[in-house]
């Protein structure tokens, strides 16, 4: 099911995105449109971009944001989760709990 | 003769059913929920495109590109998947879920107390492996409160016996047991790391149970300003096991939906999730259309996002363990294209 709902509606999460829109829900209590704009000017891109992994991938590696990785595609020099979040929370401006920020 | 599509009923069993016979699912249960609730149903344009949605021989539906939602999950993972939070990871980079949830198999804030340094251990872990947003959840759950399982009078046999006076008094008297072990458990998870805590299934007791969550919630908020805090129904309606319990001069007998959100709102949470339970011996376009019609009213008054539950059983999603991709896929894009929510 989780798989159903992730390919018929979702942001994607790390593999895009969504994670980053995920926390200002979350943490803000932001609405789904405004926290889609905040994320892409935080970004630099465009609101169409955040769902697309092709572009979010390059740009999670370039800011250090953490990304998803497989047998064929590794990234041994990217941030560790941690030091990841705490990229995340600058970026943002977000407290991240637990991630020292 | 009109062609017929393969669809499914609440259980997830497949019928075949005419484009014809797909319309007046969606009707009958947008209906259904006007007729019951008080509520204006789906407007025209809204079911011709349920209807485009349902009258379709493909296997997957899925949103417009663009119109993609957060994902929020409860309980995320299964035993296939190795240890909890390597099921976590895999939802991170397997299953593209923006955020997941550590929790408990006994999932009730009341069992996790007892056990709650193993499951802030567990966070520790968590969050030191995963990117995405990781929340710990558990339910309310106050049955648990009443005899033999706890301290309090048991109000569902106390309520046969008419004995409405001490039903009363149980359920209150759990309400202040669960609102001190919510608070408790999540504090402790918050202090371990989690990026939010998940009240699933509010209201499941009555309105005793959604009492106690509403209480839990403003205290945590009070305490911990930046807390995500998310709260997620059982059912559209909350049902009055106690009857004369209110939150801030709501009474929380009756609730449907909306006025659920707006006393979770009041309460402090960042994330409400309403909650309409599936009919197995219905159509999934009825169900869904049943459902849209309840929780549509949310997004007027939403002033924090808002979750449709989309799980088993709920969101006209099949109950059933292992719901078809068919089935799901189909719920999934009528909620964020009819509703224009934040999230499932």
């Amino acid at each position: 099911m989780p798989v159903a709902h992730a390919v018929a509606s979702g942001m994607n999460g790390l593999r895009a995105a969504g994670d980053l829109v995920a926390r200002l829900e979350m943490a803000r209590g932001m609405k789904l449109a405004e926290a889609k704009v905040y994320v892409a000017e935080k970004l630099g891109t465009g609101v169409a971009d955040l769902a697309d992994p092709l572009v979010m991938h390059e740009v999670r590696g370039e800011l250090r944001l953490g990304r998803v990785f497989e047998a064929e595609t590794t990234y041994p020099h990217d941030p560790s989760p941690q030091e990841a979040k705490r990229n995340i929370a600058a970026l943002l401006d977000l407290r991240i709990n637990g991630a020292g920020t | 003769m009109e062609r017929r599509f393969i669809t499914r009923l609440g259980d997830g069993s497949a019928v075949a059913l005419t484009r014809s016979a797909l319309r007046a699912e969606l009707e009958e249960g947008t209906q259904a929920a006007a007729a019951r609730a008080k509520l204006p149903p789906l407007e025209t344009p809204e079911l011709e495109h349920l209807l485009d949605i349902f009258a379709s021989a493909a296997r997957f539906s899925a949103v417009d590109i663009g119109d993609e939602v957060v994902l929020s999950f409860d309980g995320s993972g299964t035993p296939q998947q190795g240890s909890r939070v390597n099921a976590l990871l895999q939802y991170e980079q397997c299953l593209a879920a923006d955020s997941c949830e550590l929790y408990h198999s006994d999932y009730s804030y009341k069992a996790v107390k007892t056990v709650v340094g193993v499951e802030q251990q567990a966070m520790k872990e968590a969050r030191e492996r995963l990117t995405i947003p990781v929340h710990y959840g558990a339910q309310p759950d106050l049955g648990r409160y009443s005899a033999p399982d706890g301290p309090c009078g048991n109000w569902a046999e106390l309520l046969p016996q008419m004995r409405i006076d001490d039903a009363r008094a149980a359920q209150e008297e759990a309400v202040e047991l669960a609102v001190e072990d919510m608070v408790y458990v999540a504090t402790a998870l918050w202090e371990a790391g989690a990026d939010g805590l998940n009240f699933d299934t509010a209201g499941a007791g009555g309105d005793a149970d959604f009492l106690a969550t509403l209480l839990a919630v403003e205290r945590l908020r009070a305490a911990h300003p930046g807390m995500g805090i998310l709260v997620g129904m059982s059912g559209e309606l909350v049902l009055g096991t106690h009857g004369q319990l209110e939150y801030r001069g709501t009474r929380l007998a009756g609730l449907r939906p909306a006025a659920q959100l707006e006393v979770v709102q009041q309460a402090g949470a960042t994330v409400f999730g309403p909650a309409v339970n599936v009919n197995t011996s219905r159509t999934v376009a009825w169900n869904v259309a049943r459902a849209l019609t309840l929780m549509k009213p949310c997004m007027a008054v939403a002033r924090i996002p808002v979750h449709a539950n989309a799980g088993m059983g709920v969101g006209g999603v099949p109950m059933n363990a292992f719901a078809p991709v068919d089935a799901v896929s189909r719920c999934s894009r009528a909620c964020v294209d009819i509703l224009r929510l934040d999230g499932l």
